[in-house]
Order: C-alpha cells, then structure tokens, then sequence
C-alpha cells in the first residue's frame, strides 16, 4: 500500500511535447510509471516516443482510463491545465510548473470547490511511491521501497532526507512535495491524513519551511489526530524577515511565517524537529526507535 | 516587485481612487516648480524609496511656502534615510514626490488587500486604526481589524465594501464614497495582479472626502510577464546591483551579511544550507537558488556574482542532483573558478545523478577544490577554512 498512487495508476502528462515533459517522461517511464497518454492542444494524432498524444485531456482520458495527470505545461498556460484536469474528473492533477502568477491559482482552487480532482503543486517535485509509480521530477533511484511517508515543501531538500533514509537502511512508502507556493493544492494535513490511514506507513517526516501557518496548522492536526510517530525540518531559519527566498511562499512577513514560530508549535504537538537538515534521517531513527518501530521500518 | 509610492498613486487615479494631487521631482528646481502648479497652502515633500517608515525617519516634510519647498527637497535629494524597513545602511534618495497638504483630515483608517494564503482567496482587511503599524494592532488588539474575503467569482461586492466601511466606523454618510474607493482599489489589485495594496492612512477629511494619503502597491513577480506597464515602473536603484545581476541569469539571489558564499540547487536545499553555516558558527554572505535547469554558464555567472560581493571570503557549493547533472555542475564550477581565478577557500558537495563523474572533474581539474561528504561536512569544512583565513 501507499498513498495516492500505486503501481496500477495510468498517467497522462500535459504537456509532453515541450523539452522537459519529454525528458522526464522518459525518466518515469523507465522508473516503471504507468504513462498511457500525452496531451498537447494541436498534436492529437502523433507520438512521442511511442505514446500517443491527444489534443485534450477528455480525450486522453476516454481513450486510456487514466485517473492522473502531471502537468509540465508553461506557467502562463499552466491554470488552464489544471482547470482541464479537474474538468475530466481526474483523481489527481500533479503540476509542476513553477511561476504560475498566484491570482490563476486563486481562481484555479475557487473552481476547484467541490470537484473531485485533487491537485498536488504547483511548483512542486511530484508524487513517488517508492520502486511503484513516480511522477515528477525526483531522482528515482534514491528512493527505497519501505515504511515511512514523506511530505515537503521543498524539493531538493524531499530528497535530501529521502536520501539520508535510503542510505541509513530506512525506506519509504510515498514521497509527496506539495510545492513552495502560496496558493497550492494539497497541504501537509492532507498528507498527513493519508499517511496515518495507509497501514504501510509507520512513520512520517514533514519537511515545512518559514512563510505562511501551514506547519503551524499541520502540528495542531498532529497532536489531535496522528497515531503515528512524526518527526519535522524547517528551512529558514536564518533567513532574514520581508525577503523572498526563492519560493514565492517562503517569506517571513508581519512576524508571521518565522522558523522559530514553526519549530515551537511543532515541539509543542510533541513532534521532535532535526537541528540540521543533515540529522533528519538520524532524528528519524532516534524517534522510531524509542517507539519500537526501528525493526519493522529497516529495509530487510 | 515593489514601487514607489508616486506611481502607486498613478495607478489608483485610473481606477478612480481619490487621492491627493501631486508630482515626482529629480531635482530641487524640479519640486519648486511642481509646486508651484499645486497652487496649494501646504505643500509636502515626501522621499520617494521602496521602504516603510518614511515619516518617523524624517523623510517627509510640510513646506509653508516654495522656499521651504525648496529648502526640504535640497535636504531629502542624496540624504540616506535608514528606517526600520531598509536595514541600518539605509537607502539613498533619489527622487522626491511633491504633493498638496491635507489639512482638514478628521479620521485616519487602514485598508490593505491581499492574496490569503489560508483562504487562498484576496481578503481584503480594514481598521479604525489608521497609521499605526497594522502588525501591532494585530498582534494587540485583533478584534480591531475586520476582514472581507473575496469570491473571484464575484470579485469584492458593494455589500462587503459597505460592511467593512460600516465596521471600521466610517461615518455614515461617507459609507458609499469609501466603499466605492475600495472597489476600486479590487479593480487595480485584480488587473495589475499586485499581491499587496496597502493604503495607511485611509483618510476622512473635513470637507467630506475619502482619500488615499499613501500606497503602498506589491507586484506579482509570476505575473510581470501580462504586466508591461507594471514592469516600466521598476525603479533599478532600489534593488541590490548583485541581485539585478542574478535575475538576468534566472538564478535567485538574496545578498545577506556574511562572508561565506552559498551556490545551491532548490530553495528549500539553499535555505538549509545558510541555516547549517550558520548551525556550525559561520554566516552566510548571500542565498543563491542557481535552479533546476542550471547549465555551466549560469554556474559560472553564479560565481562571478558571488565574488563580486568583497565580503567573501570563501564558498560552499551544495547540490542535489535531480535533473541538474553532477557533471554538469562540477564543469561549471571548474570552469568559473578558472576564469575568475579562484582566491578564497572553494567546498564542493555533490550528491545525486552523474556525481561519479562531477568528483572526477572536480579532482583532475588541478584547482584547490574541497570535497565534501556531505552537507554537514561541507559546511563544517568552509566555516573552519573561512574561520582561518579570517584569523591569518
């Protein structure tokens, strides 16, 4: 088991005609993802690279049964993307994209309200169920297949830790990054939600950074709600207030948003928060292990 | 992106905003003869800088007359004014915003727009508290501050402008006046797509109108590619050299204080990597996301703007392969470090795809490159060889 996909899910990737779509549908592809259909408006007909292409997601979606996409289209076109996905009741949209201007996000979620679809991003590294299903961008063979979901905000600091939990013996179930955008789909209690429900997951670390209450919000879930051991990393901490730090979220304003604010509420809800990002993974076997979850999390 | 107040009130007068009339003036002749066509009791002279705080900083000054026009626009043109927003280097004033007085004004409000990330909506928040520094009157008396949240749909409705109008305590008659002006101020938000607009003060005059006394206006950075007036108004003296430098490359680049320079794919990883420096006593000079797709001239150029910064006194490159190549990097890296001729201390982390081949380059180059393990170990090495030379 694991959460959202599995090695049974048919993708579509929008966007598979453009340089990027094409590079990383190849990566999936080998990685053993089930990509069915591309979708490019005016290139319905053709292939790329043996897969065929339709020129709407409805279409793909008639044609190949798929439930997901993942969206590599440019960020002016991107929103429209999404709105097409949750348009053809996909199950879940995972977009990419990074620099979507933030008011088509806020008309992307208001269109959103009540639909099926659920979207994981934008500006994110995607979805990987470890030696299953991986949609994105992540390097694969990082990944170990095994008991611990990981949820982040980062992309390169996601593999940072999975990483460091592949190399100390400790695999994962599904690795989600939920993007650095302001305005996104799926949050860390939607994560965290699923992981506490798969029986796969035994434990789970949650990678936040400074910006916005999400982690705030996340811890609060936690303490009233996970029956499972999680342990966190804020990046930022050393960030100084009212700038930017790449992520269009990641900004301490008004006081708000601060590391320090995050990693209190966090100790707070009882949730043990690495130092470093270098000792996640140890700070994750220092907690699994106290709670007799080392063994049955070791990749045997 | 941000502007300048002058231009901030530009734009709500397209949008029917009622605000002060005024000019922008580069030099003291310049402010005398705006002023002048003001033909107004009470003239102010306000320094124009991308930062809060203007006021308590002595940047703005009420001229009784041109002399003292001219007077206060010799002595705000080159001052630096270092506010709380600017940090204690301050910034240099470069242009002025003349503008009439306001002398009748009976009330000051807040209002402010912004995109909630919470909702994920605009909400639009107003307060009786006008003037005062809206963070305080959140974190002192919340229930002071009322908030209207817009459906995109709908866009802001005259019933929620009339609430908000009614709730900070507008007088009664005015009510529609203001809630009109907030319409307003949506239409400008929505079109410019600002992810800020803040007006402080809000003001009610004695003659029974409703004025913007300042704007404070912040840009979509994702959007500026739909916003071609909006990106006229970039005022490049406000920004840091180094970080303009950057932007042409695509790299994301905040200068900070320190003397370790940072190079790091991802924002997140970058982040992480000036909280570790900092974790084993070192202070990083500067944030650097060289992104995704980087090839060996955006490395390179990295680099150059990391040296440019005299602060520097040694570099620590962290990357997580994903899409980006190790070896792509590491000829990057070897290739700048050549070119510029490589005089502080150099740590070179890899990990991830190609980083086999990213080592080899890196150790047959014949440069003095460290190479670290890890993250950690990287940052212990350059923290140490920085704290050395700076000992030497």
């Amino acid at each position: 088991m694991s959460v959202f996909i599995n090695k049974d899910t048919k993708v579509i990737v929008q966007g598979i005609t453009g340089e990027t779509a094409r590079f990383h549908t190849k990566q999936m592809v080998e990685y053993g993802t089930k990509i069915v259909a591309g979708v490019t408006p005016g290139k319905g007909g053709t292939e790329v690279d043996g897969i065929p292409v339709f020129n709407t997601v409805e279409d793909a979606v008639k044609e190949t049964g798929a439930t997901v996409s993942v969206i590599y289209v440019p960020a002016a076109f991107a929103a429209d993307s999404i709105l097409e996905a949750v348009d053809a009741e996909l199950d879940l949209a995972i977009c990419i994209t990074e620099h979507i201007p933030v008011l088509d996000m806020v008309k992307v979620k208001r269109y959103m309200e009540g639909k099926k679809t659920r979207l994981v991003g934008p500006n994110c590294p995607g979805v990987i169920t470890a030696d299953e299903c991986k949609i994105g961008i992540m390097p694969g063979y990082i990944h170990t297949k095994g008991h611990v979901g990981v949820v982040s905000r980062s992309g390169t600091l996601t593999y940072e830790a999975v990483h460091q939990l592949t190399q100390a013996g400790i695999g994962q179930t599904t690795a989600v990054g939920i993007g650095g955008d302001p305005v996104n789909g799926t949050n860390f209690i939607d994560c965290l939600k699923a992981f506490n429900e798969d029986p796969e997951t035994y434990a789970v670390v949650m990678i936040g950074e400074i910006g916005g209450t999400a982690e705030e919000e996340a811890a609060e879930w936690i303490q009233a709600n996970m029956t499972k051991p999680v342990v966190g990393f804020i990046g930022g901490q050393t960030a100084p207030p009212g700038k930017r730090m790449g992520h269009a979220g990641a900004i301490i304003s008004g006081g708000q948003g601060t590391a320090a604010g995050k990693i209190e509420a966090m100790n707070a809800a009882g949730i043990e928060v690495a130092p470093t990002p270098s000792v996640i993974g140890e700070t994750l076997i220092k907690v699994i292990k106290e709670k007799g979850l080392y063994e049955a999390c070791k990749t045997h | 992106m941000n502007i300048h107040e002058y231009q901030g009130k530009e734009i709500l007068r397209q949008y029917g905003v009622a605000v002060p009339r005024g000019y922008v003036a580069f030099s003291p002749d310049e402010a005398v003869k705006v002023a002048k066509e003001l033909e107004t009791a009470i003239t102010v002279v306000k320094a124009q800088i991308h930062a809060g705080g203007r006021g308590k900083a002595g940047g703005v000054k009420i001229a009784k007359n041109l002399d003292d026009v001219r007077t206060y626009a010799k002595e705000l043109l080159g001052k630096v004014l270092v506010t709380h927003q600017t940090g204690p280097e301050g910034k240099e004033v470069k242009r002025l915003y003349i503008e009439e007085g306001c002398p009748n004004i009976e009330k000051e409000y807040y209002i402010s727009l912004v995109v909630d990330r919470a909702t994920s909506r605009v909400t639009v928040m107003g307060s009786a508290e006008g003037g005062m520094d809206i963070e305080e009157v959140a974190a002192e008396t919340p229930e002071k501050i009322f908030t209207e949240v817009v459906d995109p749909v709908l866009g802001l409705t005259a019933f929620q402008a009339r609430r908000l109008a009614f709730n900070i305590e507008i007088p009664a008659k005015l009510v529609n006046q203001a809630a009109k002006l907030m319409l307003g101020l949506y239409q400008a938000f929505l079109e410019k797509d600002a992810s800020m607009l803040e007006i402080n003060p809000l003001v009610v005059t004695g003659d029974d109108k409703v004025l913007a006394l300042d704007a404070k206006f912040n840009f979509d950075g994702n959007s500026l590619y739909r916003q071609a007036e909006v990106r006229e108004l970039r005022d490049l003296d406000e920004e840091d050299a180094k970080e303009i430098e950057a932007s042409k490359y695509d790299l994301s680049y905040i200068s900070l204080d320190g003397n370790i320079g940072c190079m790091v794919n991802g924002a997140g990883l970058a982040m992480a990597t000036m909280d570790t420096i900092s974790y084993y006593g070192g202070s990083p000079a500067n944030f650097l996301d060289v992104g995704g797709g980087a090839n060996a001239e955006k490395v390179t150029a990295a680099f150059k703007i990391i040296l440019s910064d005299p602060q520097v006194q040694g570099i620590f490159v962290n990357i997580f392969g994903g899409i980006m190549k190790c070896d792509i990097i590491a000829e990057g890296v070897v290739a700048a470090a050549r070119e510029v001729g490589l005089q502080v201390p150099l740590v070179v982390r890899l990990e991830g795809t190609n980083v086999e081949l990213g080592k080899d380059i890196l150790n047959n180059s014949g440069l003095n490159i460290i190479a670290a393990n890890s993250m950690a170990d990287g940052a212990q090495k350059i923290v140490n060889l920085v704290a050395g030379e700076v000992k030497a």
